[in-house]
């Protein structure tokens, strides 16, 4: 796999980090603060049930290798999971010392110290090969789900390939979430860990047509589908067809503006932005506006900052960074103005009766140069209707979640594209649970004996 | 409230030991914060009752380096460990500057710790020096574990009872401030050697000196630490770490009317609350190293401010007023109430849900503490409860998603039952099973969460000593 990525040192100063790591001393002090609760609620919460006590006590103890070791083996994208999960909701949030009226430990700092040290270390992902079983098995997408599943298949010796039609792996680890959390290059890092176990990658390989599937039905006995969700739904709204976007300018959905700037396709941008929406990668979009130079920034919302759905750290995050907010107004129509900027026309709307109603004469007109709307991910369903008997309901996959096998037996699926759009710990955990579904449904469920079963 | 109607309790010390004073009974043990007269200067300024001088002696060489420490848990030094030796410095140095403390200190305790060959000769000499030197007494190290014990001193003395009665008879025959002994706790019983000082006609003693030890090795270069150009050589041992054997070692001596004599208290003594410790043990004064080592010679103002708050809040005015009182609390085994029952009780308000007495109760102690308040509580033998593996399994195999929505957030916070912790996870105590031993109130992090519970038995007192002789009680605790 061609390391066809390069970092913009533009980007990178712009996205600095927005948690710094740990240094050594403060990961044993922090880690030495950890009660190491029974069956800890800490490792409950999480998605991947990584044993949280486990691996900090590890770093207590100067076992930074055990540590990293304890966190593999529940989640092999414990680097970006500890960049980018809302942990505030889940280890952190679960933390018993919030009922000893003290700060949480600081679990994602300590986890990214154990995995930063073993990516320093340069130690293969799975220490022992395992021997090969009579398993074939492609997953579709690249993104953490994918790679999850791959690499829990990889542990018991199946053969597995990876189809991603982008031209970089990683799917929204390396497209989606913002810079200064997870910086591409640390997903494609961890992405390379995984393929160093023998996944084999098939990049720009789109599969668009019963044609397609075909094939790769003929050539994998089993089938992982972690497609992730399609593009951002249009506004819908007067005028909208009629503009013309540039690469920072008109209307752009929020995930491409992300991936633009990731890949260092953009590094700046200039003038008003309005972000249509509140949710998290909404949030993300207008803050990586922000940075990228756009003033002033607004967000845009049909309901009041109690409603939201970002989390409450996401949305001071924002507001920190400069981002306004216009609450419970709906955008209604757009349209060029005479000097080649956007005008977007809103009028504020109230909710009656479960519907929301526009306030007759509220309406006002938006000056900008570029409208990011980010109002909800619309899953590809074009795509899923192909699949012979895959149920697909409200634009999701439907899957058994304990092992993630879907209606048809032959297919199994996990991470957004069966729940709508979760967090990349709940694509892994769902990658993982899927792999031993396959597995078990291949009749090569893993002995507890079986070498090389665990790294 | 408005303060209590006494003065400020005195801390002050009179006649220790017959005839030493001092305005608190904080002494800096012999050790280096007090190897030289500028440095004691600077103790007293800081507020030490006293200095027992670096012991004095025939100058020695020392080697770098010579200091080692255990860390816990991210704390530093919670023991030390030297390889010092005694003074470097020549006897006549160490004397002129002991005068000219005393000149500048009245009132402040100048002991002369000191360490000589074993003749006669040489200990009347040096005895003689520092009393001339305005010594307010002498403290015969018969303790030093390491290096000095090779030469024939320091411990080599205090482990034979004959050498250390003959040693303290010499100087006595010419002391005329009080003479302390310092013990080693280096001996199978510290009482033997305690006896021979008394019998010696020793006027007090100090307890205890470092204890022998290596502390550890590094695990890089395979040296044990301290490192002296690539070996190492046993040590001793003090700090916070050594306290509790100190305790049981005074406690030995002064329950024991053939070794009790005054005694100044030592080991891991760093704060107050620790030397009003010593002293409720009987101890006259104390002596601080390590701390004042860690910390520098500061520390002695809580020591001071923080005792007597504690003496203020308690009602006593003196140091007397408290010393020994919990002496005759410690007694033989076979002399405890056989009778008297207690058991764990949980406080659901307070309780975090670390369910740490869960599993310390289950794999460190009597299997009572069960984590059934959801299923419903399963009292009696262990085989019809969940095992905590079982718990662990269960939790493993739950599926779990990150609540993206304010709606299913809005369920993770309220979904908790009437404590501010979840019901399953607050642990419940079988205690009809609880024997009492105290380990979950020890491991669990919230102060005052899990008490211990007196269960009236309805039963006399009766000790084992009682139930084998069938005999009264004998020996009668003296509560004061």
């Amino acid at each position: 796999m061609p390391n066809t990525f390069t970092e913009n040192p533009e980007i990178r100063q712009r996205f600095a980090e927005l948690h710094p790591p740990l240094t050594a001393q403060a990961a044993v002090v922090e880690s030495n603060r950890c009660l190491n609760c029974f069956d800890a609620p800490c490792m409950v919460a999480c998605p991947t049930h990584i044993d949280v006590p486990g691996f900090i006590k590890r770093i207590a103890s100067g076992n930074l290798r055990g540590s990293a070791r304890r966190i593999l083996e529940a989640n092999v994208l414990a680097g970006s999971c500890s960049r980018a999960c809302p942990v505030e909701v889940l280890c952190e949030g679960a933390c018993v010392m919030h009922r000893y009226d003290r700060p949480p430990i600081q679990i994602a700092l300590l986890q990214r110290h154990a995995m930063d040290a073993f990516h320093r270390s340069a130690e293969p992902l799975i220490p022992v090969q395992p021997p090969p079983i009579d398993l074939r098995v492609a997953c579709i997408g690249s993104g953490p789900a994918s790679l999850a599943c791959a690499a829990e298949l990889r542990r018991h010796g199946a053969q597995v390939t990876i189809l991603e039609r982008r031209p970089l792996p990683g799917g929204l680890n390396t497209y989606g979430v913002a810079d200064y959390k997870l910086p591409t290059a640390d997903s494609l890092r961890e992405v390379e860990l995984i393929r160093q176990t023998g996944v084999e990658f098939r990049l720009g390989a789109a599969i668009e047509t019963a044609a397609d599937l075909a094939t790769i039905e003929s050539e994998f006995d089993y089938i992982f589908l972690g497609v992730g969700l399609g593009a951002m739904q249009k506004l819908g709204i007067a005028g909208e067809e009629a503009i013309e976007s540039g690469e920072t300018t008109g209307v752009l959905n929020a995930l491409q503006l992300i991936a633009a700037y990731k890949t260092g396709h953009i590094t700046r941008m200039h003038g008003a932005v309005v972000v249509i929406g509140a949710g998290n990668t909404a949030i993300d979009a207008a803050v990586a506006a922000r940075r990228l130079g756009a003033d002033p920034v607004t967000m845009l919302y049909r309901r009041g900052p109690a409603d939201v759905s970002a989390f409450d750290f996401e949305l001071a995050h924002a507001r920190h960074e400069g981002v306004q907010f216009i609450w419970n107004s709906l955008p209604v129509a757009m349209h060029a103005s005479e000097d080649g900027n956007l005008l977007l026309e809103i009028q504020s709307v109230q909710l009656t009766g479960g519907k929301f109603e526009l306030i007759p004469g509220s309406q006002s007109t938006v000056p900008c140069k570029t409208i990011i709307p980010a109002i909800g991910q619309s899953p590809l369903t074009q795509l899923l209707s192909e699949f012979r008997r895959v149920t697909v309901e409200h634009g999701r996959i439907v899957i058994d979640r304990a092992n993630g096998q879907t209606s048809n037996p032959n297919f199994f699926a996990g991470g957004d594209c069966t729940n709508g759009g979760r967090e990349v710990v709940d694509a892994v955990a769902d990658g993982k649970r899927a792999a031993l579904g396959i597995l078990a449904a291949s009749n090569h469920a893993p002995g507890k004996t079986a070498e090389g079963a665990h790294v | 409230m408005s303060n209590p109607p006494y003065p400020n309790p005195d801390i002050s010390v009179r006649n220790f030991a017959g005839g030493i004073h001092c305005p608190n009974p904080f002494w800096l043990a012999s050790a280096p914060p007090t190897n030289c007269g500028e440095q004691i200067m600077r103790a007293f300024d800081a507020g030490w009752g006293g200095a027992v001088w670096k012991t004095i002696g025939a100058p020695v060489t020392n080697v770098t380096s010579r200091y080692s420490s255990i860390d816990w848990q991210g704390q530093r030094m919670m023991g030390f460990n030297n390889i010092e030796l005694i003074s470097d410095r020549p006897i006549e140095t160490n004397l002129r500057e002991l005068a000219e403390v005393k000149k500048r200190y009245p009132a402040q305790a100048v002991i002369a710790s000191l360490m000589v060959e074993s003749t006669r000769e040489a200990w009347h000499d040096i005895v003689v020096r520092s009393e001339d030197a305005g010594a307010d007494g002498l403290e015969l190290n018969f303790g030093c574990p390491h290096g000095m014990s090779e030469r024939g001193m320091g411990s080599a003395v205090g482990q034979v009872p004959e050498y250390a009665q003959m040693i303290t008879e010499w100087v006595k025959e010419k002391a005329r401030t009080p003479v302390l002994v310092k013990l080693t706790p280096n001996i199978s019983d510290i009482r033997t050697v305690a006896h021979a000082a008394k019998r010696g006609g020793a006027d007090g003693l100090s307890a205890i000196n470092t204890i022998n030890s290596i502390t550890g090795i590094d695990l890089d270069t395979l040296i044990p630490r301290p490192n002296v150009d690539g070996r190492s050589s046993h040590g001793g041992y003090c700090g916070p770490a050594v306290k509790p054997i100190a305790l049981n070692m005074v406690q030995q001596v002064m329950a024991d009317e053939e070794s009790a004599l005054p005694l100044s208290g030592i080991g891991g003594i760093a704060t107050w609350a620790d030397a009003a410790e010593f002293i409720l043990l009987g101890c006259g004064t104390v002596q601080v190293c390590t701390a004042a080592m860690h910390y520098g010679y500061r520390i002695v103002e809580d020591m001071a401010d923080g005792l007597q708050n504690w003496m203020r809040s308690k009602g006593f005015r003196t140091l007397d007023d408290f010393r020994g009182l919990s002496l005759h609390r410690v007694t033989e085994w076979k002399h405890l109430n056989l009778n008297y029952k207690i058991v764990a009780h949980i406080d659901e308000q307070k309780c975090i849900g670390c369910d740490l007495c869960h599993i310390a109760c289950w794999d460190g102690a009597h299997q009572c503490i069960h984590l059934d308040r959801i299923t419903g509580p399963v009292d009696g033998h262990v085989e019809l409860h969940s095992i905590p593996a079982s718990y662990e399994q269960t939790s493993r195999e739950s599926i779990t998603v990150t609540p993206v929505t304010r709606r299913e957030r809005a369920i993770d916070t309220t979904n908790h039952g009437p404590y501010p912790t979840p019901l399953a996870r607050i642990p419940r105590v079988d205690e009809t099973e609880c024997v009492g031993c105290n380990l979950c109130s020890l491991v669990c992090p919230v102060e005052q969460c899990i008490t211990m519970v007196e269960v009236p038995t309805g039963l006399a007192s009766e000790t084992w000593d009682e139930r084998t002789k069938g005999a009264v009680c004998a020996v009668e605790p003296q509560i004061t």
